[in-house]
């Protein structure tokens, strides 16, 4: 069982609407701080919508409005005097697919400082080493940090993304979109390890299409289906004695 | 051998390509058949870089115009090249989908319009107005540029715009999802995955620029003179071939057939540069 730590994020009533389909169906969670949270469930329930909402960007997509509550240590992300850019600065997001964007390593992963401002030679090479480390990437790319963040491989660039995230000074939250969906073995295991050490200082929240990467990494776990909520508890319990028998059947792998 | 109808497709297709094909290769070898004997005879040098063309006196310098040349095809795009960018940025990045729809077309269909009506405008319109505001005989180097700067916008647009639709969406949201305000996103992110189509624009650009004759000598000026200010007159290599061919004979036509060659040449570089951007892109992919 967890220990019950400060609330980071709580959700009251979450609703997000795409067009005339209704993405989330109200969705109430609290999500504690240092832990990482496990959110399972099939394609289409509504996992991708949920992590989204959290650092708004279902803003992009035009024909998209959410109603409900978030906040984030308690301040309202929707409320218009809420500074969007400053919120993903807080709250990091890993895609599915890796996002290398085209220019060198080393500028890969002092993107988010430099927009911040950050010029000082010596400050960035110290934030280049610091992220690649805690993405279990630097002893890979240490010596060709100028080469271009494409050329690697979907796992690294992946780790890269990872390590780009984690290199933003603001950073509190990091969502994760089914980060390991594409990528081998190692890879994975190497970013699980990232994770379960990274959240002694931040909330993770993961999304993940693999039910057993839950049960390995999460502290606690959440079911989403059709869009709902069905279930929240610690991940040993939501996969062993759920409550619910959707839960169950879903764990068990009955349907999926 | 049966001869069935998949096999006359074939043969068929294949004669009108390679006729295509040899047309084009047979103006090549006759242009520098007719010009390069010419080119050996003057000296390359003295034909490059003398400043005379007098043909009558057998003077063929063609130095100056290829100066108007260049001047005017860099003036074009100092002008139409950020222009032009921007066009397509604008369009891409910050104009509703359905807008860009309509206005895409548009632009492209500007390419359609014949260049005399072009150089007709800037006889009319512009020339005038250099004359009264800046001085000269507003028949320049000026006029010229900005009416191929504004020729080559379809062209710098339409290419640059397919190269900035064509950065994944995933790039953006990479960008925004890590704290890059729009613009932010734009220049670090789109810009720089666009850059290869965007050069290549540019270049194309400048080819269509370079090769332009009619809208040119309309506005130009035509006087054959190195230029001192951008309100002075010239005469670039496109107009000197069509403004002297009618009574061109002998060496005078010959020296015409390797004016040619120059200009062929500079545009063959050109697109050769063009396409190596291009291939230097799908390669990275």
């Amino acid at each position: 069982m967890t220990t019950r730590k400060p609330i980071k994020i709580s959700v009251r009533e979450l609703r997000v609407f795409q067009g005339k389909e209704e993405g989330l169906r109200g969705v109430n969670l609290a999500i504690p701080a240092n832990q990482i949270l496990g959110i399972i469930g099939p394609a289409g329930a509504g996992k991708t919508t949920f992590l989204r909402a959290l650092n708004r960007l279902n803003d992009l997509s035009p024909d998209t409005h959410v109603e409900g509550e978030t906040l984030l240590d308690g301040q309202d992300i929707y409320h218009p005097s809420f500074d969007v850019v400053a919120l993903r600065k807080r709250v990091g997001m890993l895609f599915a697919l890796p996002v290398a964007l085209p220019m060198s390593i080393f500028e890969n992963v002092v993107y988010g400082p430099r927009l911040s401002g950050v010029r000082n030679r010596k400050r960035l090479d110290e934030i280049v080493e610091r992220s690649l480390k805690a993405a279990f990437l630097w002893d890979e790319v240490k010596d060709r940090l100028p080469m271009s963040g494409l050329r690697l491989s979907g796992g690294q660039q992946q780790r890269l993304c990872l390590a780009r995230v984690l290199a933003m000074e603001e950073l509190e939250v990091i969502l994760l979109d089914e980060p390991c969906s594409g990528l081998d073995p190692i890879s994975t295991a190497k970013i699980e390890e990232a994770l379960t050490i990274l959240k002694a200082k931040y909330t993770i929240i993961l999304v993940t299409n693999n039910t057993k990467q839950a049960a390995r990494v999460a502290d606690d776990t959440a079911f989403f289906l059709n869009g709902e909520m069905v279930e929240y508890g610690p991940t040993g319990k939501i996969f062993t004695v759920p409550d619910d028998k959707r839960t169950n059947d879903y764990v068990t792998g009955k349907f999926g | 051998m049966k001869l069935n109808g998949e096999k006359i497709a074939k043969y068929a297709l294949m004669t009108v390509a390679f006729s295509a094909l040899a047309s084009l290769l047979l103006i090549a070898v006759f242009i520098f058949k007719e010009g390069l004997p010419f080119m050996l005879k003057v000296g390359v040098k003295d034909f490059l870089l003398a400043s005379d063309w007098d043909p009558q006196a057998g003077k063929y310098g063609i130095y100056p115009m290829i100066i108007a040349s260049l001047y005017v095809t860099f003036g074009a795009m100092l002008i139409g090249a950020p222009l032009g960018v921007a066009g397509a940025i604008f369009l891409n990045e910050f104009v509703p989908k359905q807008v860009m729809r309509v206005v895409k077309p548009t632009i492209e269909l500007l390419a359609g319009i014949p260049s005399v009506v072009f150089g007709f405008l800037g006889v009319m319109v512009l020339a005038p107005f250099i004359r009264t505001h800046m001085g000269g005989p507003g028949l320049s180097v000026l006029a010229a540029a900005v009416i191929l700067g504004i020729m080559v916008l379809p062209t710098v647009i339409s290419i640059s715009s397919d190269a900035i639709g064509a950065v994944p969406n995933s790039y953006r949201e990479g960008a925004l999802a890590l704290g890059a305000t729009r613009w932010q996103s734009v220049y670090m992110v789109t810009i720089k995955a666009a850059r290869s189509g965007i050069i290549a624009s540019i270049i194309l650009a400048m080819g269509r620029a370079l090769g332009e004759t009619m809208a040119v000598i309309m506005v130009a000026g035509n006087t054959v003179k190195i230029p001192h200010s951008v309100t002075d007159p010239v005469r670039t290599l496109t107009a000197n071939i069509a403004l002297e061919m009618a009574n061109a004979t002998g060496m005078a036509r010959e020296a015409l057939f390797a004016t040619g060659i120059v200009l062929f040449v500079v545009i063959m570089i050109l697109n050769g540069i063009a396409l190596s951007v291009i291939k230097t892109k799908v390669r990275k992919k």
